[in-house]
């Protein structure tokens, strides 16, 4: 499994790394490579020429900018699972980064790469979802944004424009006390491609009502989902168990899930349903338990 | 074309084809033969190898993209020849592997947990190996193996008692 | 376990083998690096069956270091047929399609390159015209007459089918109260080793000698090379010494290395095929047993089974070589560990549209053992007895061994229910009960899986004659040889690869026992099949049983040897010489000894002092037969199997999540007699490992195929092999009942673990889905499939 031959470059900066992208139809970026080369290795992917940004100094951190956490393109999972200021402020995601792949994995692949890999089953592109991410990219010399509700188009495929290189994912911090958050997912063996999975991010108001939650529902369909039909019947209410397990079940009814080797369609559609509920029972569980954030 | 690798701390000039992955550069052109191929696709582990310390799957990488950084393999944790560190000691004493295919890589994984966490848990142990398949075991001689090492390791800088 | 009077064996020693493996320092096949060596890609009919219309090479050939193109039809020429079990000519098997392809994967042409990476360029620059063929998938339908036929001159898809009855299994049926019958199916899946099958082949035209290193586990290999590419027998070397990364039956790799070995000669320069992991999942020919069992069980109030029909139909892949054979070595333990007085059983074999199939750890028995251990719960349960209560009314008795089953093979000894007796010690069984009854408490589906199963172990494949009657094979062998040099220095040598079981520790642990020396000093070394004994290879379950023997044996008779060398310089009748440590002494005068370094002149460099015509030097061997062993079948289909029967009971507790299905394993114990263990680090590795691989079988592996037949779990991202998660922690209960054949009273434990866990956990699965009303017999066990089936249940019952 030896992949198909390729030319490589190693560009010092995103323009350059652009210019490359432009003179060839063939070129693609790599940053971690963890998705791409099993791809070229199987030759389902076979770029002609290859142009490494996993190293451009600045495609990769993670600061605090005006009100979010914005992550380069180019860090590495494994960075960002021990970073602090996600950890505080990104709960969710700090959340779900241990469930991608495996450590090895984390300590080369970015969080730029699996959001432009767009696999339906990546926690990352679902953690996007969930919290409306914006995904900040450059092109032709120019700078350009999409929010992460527009940004994937179906099963491995984005709205980036072609040539576009991937510079930064911008998270939304909530603000406020009480804030929790759930994630679940199923898969035959714990590490592999979810079947589905749910990330849920909740604040409760002082009477333990929930005053904003975001329900988003992965690896079920082409894209990742937010069950907003589910959110908009549960805000402002105390997130009891039945209500929650109807509400997420009306949102999912109409969805038409993916039905693999793994997993049939209606098993997605259930295990939807049971993961959404849970994911929200524990968040609830979290915010309940959590003491005061200071922002 | 031509690269440098950094190599269990030798430098090496190599020149490859830009799809020759690490794995294939050092089993290939170094004659590392310690890293071993079981899959090609990033699942089994097989071809695992120390870079700049974290562990990662020489397989899902070509050798240009490892130009830079410090690569360590099993012959570079081998203190000399015919001379054991104490976490392969500590795999020959447990019987940590049959058919010693998937062997080196999981002491290399060991290595990385244990200089980040010299006192694991056994579930820490299960999760830091949950990415090297082995088909001989079950795992448990090699858990065993990983949280004897770290014991004697930590009981190696104390001061005797008097 | 009991106290040893044992120096060394039963001792927990450290493996020698595992010093150089830690170091990174083992020889795969893949580190053999030949000057001149060129490299094997391989071309892949796409189809379920096609015609080969034509092979354009031209555009391959053209390419920079590319040395040729081989097609199935210049290889059949050159050629003969690869080996096969059963009786039939009309289905060939080639290393290479000839005409027709026959299963999507197939290797239709292989391309020669400098690198591997060229010969797959070229490989997709080579165009091949198929024409489709009409194709079939399922072994049932294969059995219908309107079935596509797989080989058109065989004239059906069924290979084999054969029923034999022992006992008076009608007049049992018409007698016995109650009769129950249940469908069970293994699913198609295999033992799926890390390391790939690989071989090089270089041909020496000023010796006509093909030299090969393999990554190799097969008995008769040196033999199947020579015989296919029409050379004498002792013109092929076959290298031991080279390690194997994990087989557990399935490294047969037979066409691989005839076509290795062909272009190796035709080309003069070293070739080399190492399947990626595409080409083994689709094409190595390495896929297990895919069964569909029929069982009925004829038994009485007391939950006693008396008689027995199974049918079993394997789904064989396009191809058989040695697979079918998986069908008859159950026949050795039809009835497992219970007394059932009667049995019919019906074995067919049918070529279907897929991979072709290989040896697979137990070799049929696995999926057997899961047919009666669900049979068994199922008989529990119709009567409202405890599944364990009617293990123990049904399993044999302590006192009743040896013990000869319905199908004539004879149970040495065992105790199986002190076994059971130990692991309910530990792990009370009303205790566990109370913690599945909790779990279904709280709203979870919780079971508890029981499996007590049988390992035959030694060999013995009398299952070829029974099922093949041409083959008149009684003789099963193998053989150690002993030196010791003019320096002392003792060197033992084994006559096969072994691939992590521990066999040169094996040897110089028996031979340490033997000679009451340390078995470190005792060198092991694996010299080629042209300078090696007779050897059966690591099948079976034998090595324990078959090389501890031959080493024994050698060891004795070199003891002999250093004791009649002794006496006779000594001027004492044998009978008082006394062997110890390695020297040997006086009974009556202990002062008047001879040493190890004495003995070891006296024999290389003082003839005059040997006894009259004795053979110099110190160099014994001994080539061992499988005990109780040289006969073949009777008329009525009667015939002793494998010599020695281990024993293994599983306890398991399971619970299952009723929303998605996810089955988590929350105990586990098994009991395990294999006799004396030689060494129980190894014993203990072998048992985890079986249970691993039967875990995997039982809840997450399937070579699936879709309705085109195509192979869809075709890389580990799709065939899912367990983890450290999804391996529980095991507590292993060990028991030593010794066998009476062989030596040291070793029983063989290779496959120990995978035998009885597969069936363990469809017994713990359908308990925990048996509130429900749910019964599933279909492995593997997986996720989706549960969910849906509770699904289903609950909508019924109106949850």
């Amino acid at each position: 499994m030896k992949a198909a031959p390729f030319s490589y470059s190693r560009p010092a900066d995103v323009d350059e790394a652009c210019a490359l992208l432009a003179a060839d139809d063939g070129a693609r970026l790599i940053a971690g490579g963890q998705s791409l080369v099993p791809m070229m290795a199987m030759r389902l992917a076979r770029p002609t020429h290859l142009v490494d940004i996993a190293r451009i100094p600045s495609l990769s951190y993670v600061r605090e900018d005006k009100g979010a956490v914005a992550i380069g393109a180019c860090t590495r999972q494994g960075l960002v699972e021990r970073d602090a200021l996600v950890a505080k402020c990104v709960p969710l995601l700090a959340r779900a980064i241990p469930c991608i792949g495996h450590a090895a994995t984390r300590a080369r692949g970015t969080v730029g790469g699996s959001l432009a890999h767009a696999d339906p089953a990546a926690e990352l592109a679902l953690i996007a979802i969930t919290l409306d991410a914006t995904m900040t990219y450059r092109a032709g010399g120019a700078d350009g944004e999409l929010a992460a509700r527009d940004f994937f188009a179906g099963l491995m495929v984005t709205k980036l424009p072609v040539g576009a290189c991937l510079t930064a994912v911008r998270f939304p911090v909530w603000q406020g006390e009480r804030i929790g958050v759930g994630f679940h997912e199923v898969n035959a063996r714990r590490s592999d491609f979810a079947f589905v999975s749910a990330a849920v991010q909740v604040a409760l108001d002082g009477d333990g009502k929930a005053k904003r939650i975001a329900i988003g529902v992965g690896a079920a369909t082409e894209t990742p989902l937010r069950l907003e039909s589910a959110e908009k019947e549960l805000t402002g209410g105390a997130l009891d168990e039945k209500k929650v397990t109807e509400a997420v079940r009306a949102a999912l009814a109409d969805i038409e899930p993916l039905a693999d080797l793994h997993a049939s369609a209606e098993y997605r559609r259930r295990a939807a349903v049971a993961l959404a509920a849970r994911a929200i029972a524990d968040a609830k569980a979290h915010a309940l338990g959590s003491k005061a954030r200071a922002h | 074309m031509r690269i440098k690798l950094s190599v269990n701390g030798t430098e090496h000039a190599l020149d490859v084809e830009p799809r020759t992955t690490l794995l294939d550069a050092l089993r290939d052109h170094l004659k590392l033969t310690g890293a071993h191929a079981g899959c090609e696709h990033g699942v089994c582990g097989a071809c695992t190898v120390l870079l700049d310390g974290a562990a990662v799957r020489s397989c899902l990488m070509f050798a240009p993209q490892a130009e830079g950084s410090a690569i360590t393999t099993i012959e570079g944790v081998t203190p000399g020849p015919g001379e054991l560190s104490p976490i392969q000691d500590a795999f020959c004493e447990t019987h940590g592997m049959q058919c010693g295919y998937c062997t080196p890589a999981m002491i290399l994984t060991a290595h990385a947990l244990l200089a980040g966490n010299p006192e694991p848990t056994r579930d820490e142990i299960v999760e830091a190996i949950s990415g090297n398949i082995c088909r001989c075991t079950g795992y448990a001689q090699i858990v065993e193996a990983i949280a004897l090492a770290a014991e004697r390791m930590r009981g190696a800088n104390r001061p005797t008692e008097l | 376990m009991s106290e040893s009077h044992f120096r060394f064996v039963a001792a927990n020693r450290r493996v020698r083998e595992d010093r150089r493996f830690v170091a990174g320092k083992g020889q795969f096949v893949a580190d053999i690096d030949l000057p001149e060596t060129r490299h094997v890609a391989l071309i892949t009919c796409p189809h379920a069956a096609a015609r080969i219309k034509s092979i354009d090479k031209r555009a391959a050939l053209k390419m920079p270091g590319v040395h040729y193109v081989l097609d199935g039809a210049e290889l059949a020429q050159a050629t003969l047929p690869l080996m096969t079990g059963l009786d039939t000519p009309n289905v060939p098997r080639r290393p290479l399609a000839f005409e027709v392809a026959r299963y999507s994967g197939e290797w239709v042409a292989a391309v020669v390159a400098d690198t591997r990476a060229l010969a797959e360029d070229a490989a997709e620059e080579i165009n091949v015209d198929y024409e489709p063929l009409p194709f079939v998938l399922d072994a049932e339908q294969a059995l219908e007459k309107a079935s596509p036929l797989v080989h058109e001159a065989h004239g059906s898809n069924v290979l084999l089918d054969k029923t034999f009855v022992w006992g008076e299994v009608d007049k049992d049926f018409a007698e016995a109260p109650h009769k129950l019958s249940l469908r069970v199916k293994w699913g198609r899946s295999a033992t799926v080793p890390v390391e790939t099958f690989g071989v090089v082949a270089s041909w020496d035209p000023w010796r006509d000698i093909l030299d090969v290193w393999a990554s190799i586990q097969m008995p008769r290999y040196p033999d199947q090379i020579a015989a296919a590419l029409k050379l004498p027998l002792s013109s092929v070397r076959v290298h031991h010494d080279v390690d194997v990364g994990g087989s557990y039956g399935v490294k047969r790799g037979i066409k691989h290395t005839v076509l290795a070995g062909y272009l190796a000669r035709r080309l003069g320069f070293p070739v080399r095929l190492i399947e990626d992991r595409l080409e083994n999942m689709r094409g190595g020919d390495a896929h297990g047993p895919e069964r569909l069992f029929d069982v009925e069980v004829a038994y009485d109030n007391n939950g006693i089974v008396r008689a027995m029909k199974m049918r079993a139909l394997e789904n064989v892949g396009a191809y058989a070589g040695r697979s079918p054979f998986q069908l008859g070595k159950p026949i050795g333990a039809i009835v497992g560990p219970y007394k059932i007085k009667s049995v019919q059983y019906r074995a067919i074999a049918v070529v279907t549209n897929k991979t072709t199939q290989e040896a697979v750890r137990g070799f049929g028995q696995g999926p057997t053992n899961v047919a009666l251990e669900r049979m068994m719960d199922e008989v529990a349960h119709a009567l409202g007895l405890d599944p364990l209560e009617v293990r123990r009314r049904n399993l044999i008795r302590h006192e009743e061994f040896p013990y000869t089953i319905p199908s004539g093979s004879e149970y040495d000894s065992g105790d199986y229910h002190t076994v059971i007796d130990k692991v309910l010690a530990d792990t009370p069984y009303e205790a566990l009960k109370k913690q599945r009854d909790a779990l279904r408490a709280q709203g979870q589906l919780a079971g508890i899986g029981l499996a007590a199963c049988l390992e035959p172990s030694g060999g013995n494949a009398t299952f070829e004659a029974l099922l093949n009657p041409k083959i008149t094979t009684s003789t099963f062998m193998d053989s150690c040889r002993i030196a010791v040099d003019g320096g002392g220095a003792i060197t033992a040598t084994m006559h096969t690869t072994s691939s992590g079981q521990g066999h040169e520790t094996l040897v110089g642990t028996v031979i340490g026992e033997v000679l009451q020396l340390d078995p470190e000093l005792v060198r092991v070394t694996r010299p080629d099949s042209l300078t090696s004994l007779p050897s059966g290879t690591p099948v079976g379950s034998r090595m324990a049983i078959m090389l501890g023997g031959a080493a024994f044996h050698a060891a004795q008779k070199l003891k002999a040897k250093l004791t009649t060398i002794a006496a006779h310089d000594l001027g004492i009748p044998f009978d008082r010489a006394v062997y110890d440590k390695g020297s040997v002494h006086d009974r009556d005068d202990p002062a008047n000894r001879r040493a190890w370094a004495d003995l070891v002149t006296i024999a290389h460099r003082n003839y005059h002092r040997m006894p009259e015509g004795f053979e110099p030097g110190l160099a014994t061997s001994h080539v061992m037969q499988v005990p109780n062993g040289g006969k073949l079948p009777t008329p009525d289909g009667r015939v002793q199997m494998y010599p020695c029967f281990s024993f293994e009971f599983h306890l398991v507790l399971l619970s299952i999540d009723p929303d998605l299905g996810l089955p988590r394993i929350l105990r586990y114990r098994v009991g395990h007699d294999c006799g004396t263990q030689i060494n129980p680090k190894i014993v203990r590795g072998m048992t985890m490992g079986g249970i691993a691989h039967g875990i995997g079988a039982a809840l997450y592996e399937e070579f699936a195929y879709n309705d085109e037949g195509q192979l869809i779990a075709q890389s580990f991202m799709d065939y899912l092999l367990p983890s450290s998660h999804e391996v529980p922690a095991v507590e292993i209960i060990d028991h030593e009942t010794p066998s009476p054949l062989t030596v040291l009273g070793q029983k063989g434990t290779g496959e120990s673990g995978y035998l009885g866990a597969p069936a363990a956990m469809a017994n713990a699965v359908n308990d925990a889905l048996r509130p429900l009303g749910i019964s599933h017999n279909i492995l593997p066990l997986k996720v989706s499939k549960l969910g849906d089936m509770i699904a289903d249940a609950r909508a019924k019952s109106g949850q």
